[in-house]
């Protein structure tokens, strides 16, 4: 009898385990074949109702577990229309343009919710957003202001950092342009449509575009994101000074600050303009097309015979660095070394750096500091440069001698071996 | 007074004891005499690179921190310290090159013949010495290319199956090429490349004098057709002199690289930096870089730079085997001997050449 009591409890047991195996195996083979009766019907519709599952795989949402009904309400497990898409379960359907950044935000502006995906992204965007120009827009009532999916995409929203987001870096600009260089969607605002034009002229998209230096600025850099705005006449500084600090500080104390500011002229955009700013060049302080000094003042005052004393002191120092330049590539291309010289030639590049910073001071005397320090260390160096082409001389003047000697021996040998020999 | 002082020396060293050997060689005169010399010249080469080798270490720091501005201060600060380096790398380089024409003109001559199969030997491995020399040497300046080169170089011993994991561990003093490599690859070029250099060249040249300068087969029958045929000049001095005269010659195309092409010491190894493109070893290693490169990555089951690697080593042994595959009569010389060396010949120049355009 208690063999076959043992026995029962083995068999029971043996059941047990085969039935929680089938339910193991059912949820896996189950898993990732969760019911999506959205995605079912609307990847075989045309756009703009269409979404693919590829598509919306794609989509940073999607990815951290997010479904269609997370924004659009409704029950995805249900194929009757009736109850996916019905009052009961909430349905929302297409999402009025008005109420998107509300929609966004319930999650977005939300830290406690947001911290859990990413704790250190920023939940203030709706608040930005009612503070920018298109937020302030949308209030009014105005449909064509861009809202966060303009920018953003929808249903296939990737992070920033993702080279194909259409917000990261180097896309922001196209981005942006899409309706700012659209001059039937621009005109009744009445601001101008050639930004991206010309900011794909600058120096600024040089270096993000084509030396691919990400922290270069764009758009949003000067204009904020969520709170895009223009800076404002008399804060233009502020924004450069982000970046181009010494410049800004040697500004803010400079002569040209006050008389800018009583004038309300924009700062930096003044001189060096805005979306399009090209590379500066000493020719900017010259009297030709790319001059600037001459657009305010007058020739011959006393700002002028200044400008001229720079603009002089800057070239002197750039010809003296591409002179020691060339002499010293003589010097190398002969085989001598002149790494030292080299190096210092670097040092004489900052001074030059230096001293076009300094113009910023609009001070002559400041400017000419940076500039005799450069010229006393550019001279150095070609005369280094020289001194190289002079040892190379004498080496060669040696190499004669040598050869001479050599030429002696070699004969002085020849007659002794042919003495010997005869 | 010179006389007076050999006399002096000979009374009690008997130094005529020591030169007479001298005085009776003898060196057979024919058309292809001048081949001779380049033994000699590799030897005088050799003797150079002692001589300024024993200068550069004056002023030589080994360490990474140290090599790469040691070496500088030498090309720019030190007296004739360009002269000294720059005659250092060039005569390292013609040494090289010497010792190749040496080597393919002792096979072409067959030289190499019954007795002097151990004379080629220690040949051989004098050249693969001076390899491995050029190899050490080329990292001491602690420059971009020769770290970049020395890892490569050290990796391919790595590819050796079973000791080539530990050997290449040994030589770069760790799993990576570091300052450890720097100090050992010094190690090597001054004390153990010198002093099995110089054991060699010592056993190289008593074989020499013992078995004297061989005859090609060709001129061998054509005097013994025509005894009267037969010229010889005393190696002392007639030889030696036009020797000399060699090595004069050699000095002056040493100082007119050194005046004319100093050697560059490029830029200061950073060994957390990338690869300069194109990256390409030294000459002499470019015919055996170049075979690696075209072999595909796998060779039926085989890796294909396992199977180079092997392929070079087999290939290197196989030469210096050489001698033993040749007929032991001299009328009968074995013909497809002179067709393997003029295919290595070719082989060698043809690689090189392809390398050095290759991108």
């Amino acid at each position: 009898m208690a063999f076959l009591r043992n026995n029962f409890r083995l068999l029971r047991a043996a059941r047990t385990a085969g039935l929680a195996g089938c339910f193991v195996l059912g949820a896996c083979l189950s898993y990732g074949q969760t019911t999506n009766s959205c995605l079912d019907c609307h990847s075989a519709m045309p756009d703009p109702l269409g979404v693919t599952q590829e598509k919306f795989s794609q989509d940073i949402h999607s990815q951290k577990g997010l479904t269609c009904t997370s924004c659009h309400g409704g029950d995805a497990s249900s194929y009757d229309p009736t109850v996916s898409m019905g009052t009961k379960a909430g349905f929302k359907g297409k999402i009025d343009r008005k109420q998107v950044p509300q929609l966004c935000a319930s999650c977005h502006s939300n830290p406690t919710y947001m911290k859990q995906y990413n704790p250190s992204l920023r939940t203030d965007q709706l608040d930005q957003y009612h503070t920018s120009m298109h937020g302030k827009r949308q209030a009014a009532g105005d449909t064509k202001a861009a809202v966060c999916v303009d920018c953003h995409s929808v249903h296939d929203i990737r992070p920033p950092s993702d080279p194909r987001s259409t917000v990261n870096p180097v896309n922001i600009a196209t981005t942006c342009s899409r309706c700012h260089s659209d001059a039937a969607y621009m005109k009744p605002y009445g601001i101008p449509t050639d930004q991206f034009a010309n900011y794909k002229t600058s120096v600024h998209y040089q270096a993000m575009m084509v030396r691919g230096d990400l922290s270069a600025p764009t758009c949003t850099t000067c204009h904020g994101n969520h709170g895009a705005t223009p800076p404002g006449v008399d804060k233009v500084q502020n924004v450069c000074a982000n970046c181009h600090v010494f410049q800004a500080q040697m500004y803010g104390k400079s002569s040209h600050f006050k008389a800018f500011q009583s004038l309300g002229l924009p700062g930096c955009v003044v001189c060096h303009s805005n979306h399009g700013i090209h590379q500066p060049s000493d020719a900017m302080l010259g009297t030709g097309p790319q001059g600037v000094c001459m657009r305010c003042h007058q020739p011959g005052d006393k700002c002028d015979l200044a400008r001229v004393k720079i603009q002089s002191g800057l070239m002197k120092l750039d010809s003296s660095i591409t002179n020691a330049d060339q002499t010293l590539s003589v010097a190398e291309a002969s085989g001598m070394d002149v790494s030292e010289a080299r190096l210092a030639q670097t040092q004489a590049r900052d001074e030059l750096i230096k001293a076009r910073v300094t113009i910023h001071t609009y001070q002559e005397a400041l400017v000419d500091q940076d500039v005799q320090a450069g010229l006393k260390i550019a001279a150095k160096d070609e005369q280094a440069g020289k001194d190289a082409m002079v040892e190379r001389n004498q080496r060669r003047i040696g190499l004669g001698i040598c050869f001479l000697a050599i030429a002696i021996m070699l004969a002085g040998l020849w007659l002794f071996i042919r003495k010997i020999e005869h | 007074m010179i006389s007076a002082i050999y006399r002096w020396l000979d009374e009690r060293l008997h130094l005529d004891d020591l030169i007479a050997p001298f005085r009776h060689k003898t060196v057979p005169v024919h058309r292809l005499t001048y081949w001779y010399f380049f033994g000699g010249i590799t030897l005088f080469l050799f003797g150079v690179q002692v001589i300024t080798g024993i200068l550069l270490l004056l002023y030589y720091n080994a360490g990474a921190n140290e090599a790469f501005e040691s070496v500088q201060y030498i090309m720019t600060k030190v007296r004739y310290g360009w002269l000294i380096r720059s005659i250092h790398s060039w005569s390292a380089n013609l040494m090289i090159l010497t010792a190749f024409l040496h080597m393919f003109s002792v096979l072409f001559l067959k030289a190499y013949r019954k007795p002097r199969e151990m004379t080629w030997i220690s040949g051989m491995l004098l050249l693969f010495l001076v390899m491995g020399f050029g190899f050490s040497g080329y990292l001491l300046p602690w420059n971009t290319l020769a770290f970049f080169a020395t890892k490569v170089g050290t990796a391919m011993v790595g590819q050796v199956p079973i000791v080539g994991q530990p050997m290449m561990v040994f030589l770069r003093g760790g799993p990576q090429v570091t300052g450890a490599t720097l100090i050992r690859f010094f190690g090597f070029h001054v004390a153990v490349l010198p002093g099995l250099v110089g054991i060699l060249i010592a056993v190289h040249l008593f074989m020499v004098q013992r078995l004297g300068m061989s005859v090609p087969p060709k001129i061998e029958a054509e005097w013994v057709e025509n005894p009267s045929a037969k010229r010889e000049m005393k190696f002392f001095p007639n030889f030696m002199l036009r020797e000399m005269m060699a090595w004069y010659v050699a000095i002056g195309v040493l100082g007119a690289l050194a005046a004319i092409f100093p050697w560059d010491l490029g830029v200061k190894a950073d060994p957390f930096g990338s690869a300069p493109a194109g990256i390409k070893p030294e000459w002499y290693f470019l015919f055996m870089f170049q075979t690696l490169k075209l072999i595909p990555s796998k060779v039926w089951f085989v890796d294909g730079e396992v199977l180079g690697i092997l392929g070079c080593g087999l290939a290197g042994l196989l030469w210096l085997l050489l001698p033993f595959f040749e007929s032991e009569q001299p009328s009968r010389p074995k013909k497809w001997i002179t067709g393997l060396g003029i295919f290595a010949l070719m082989y060698v120049m043809g690689m090189s050449v392809y390398g050095f355009l290759a991108k």
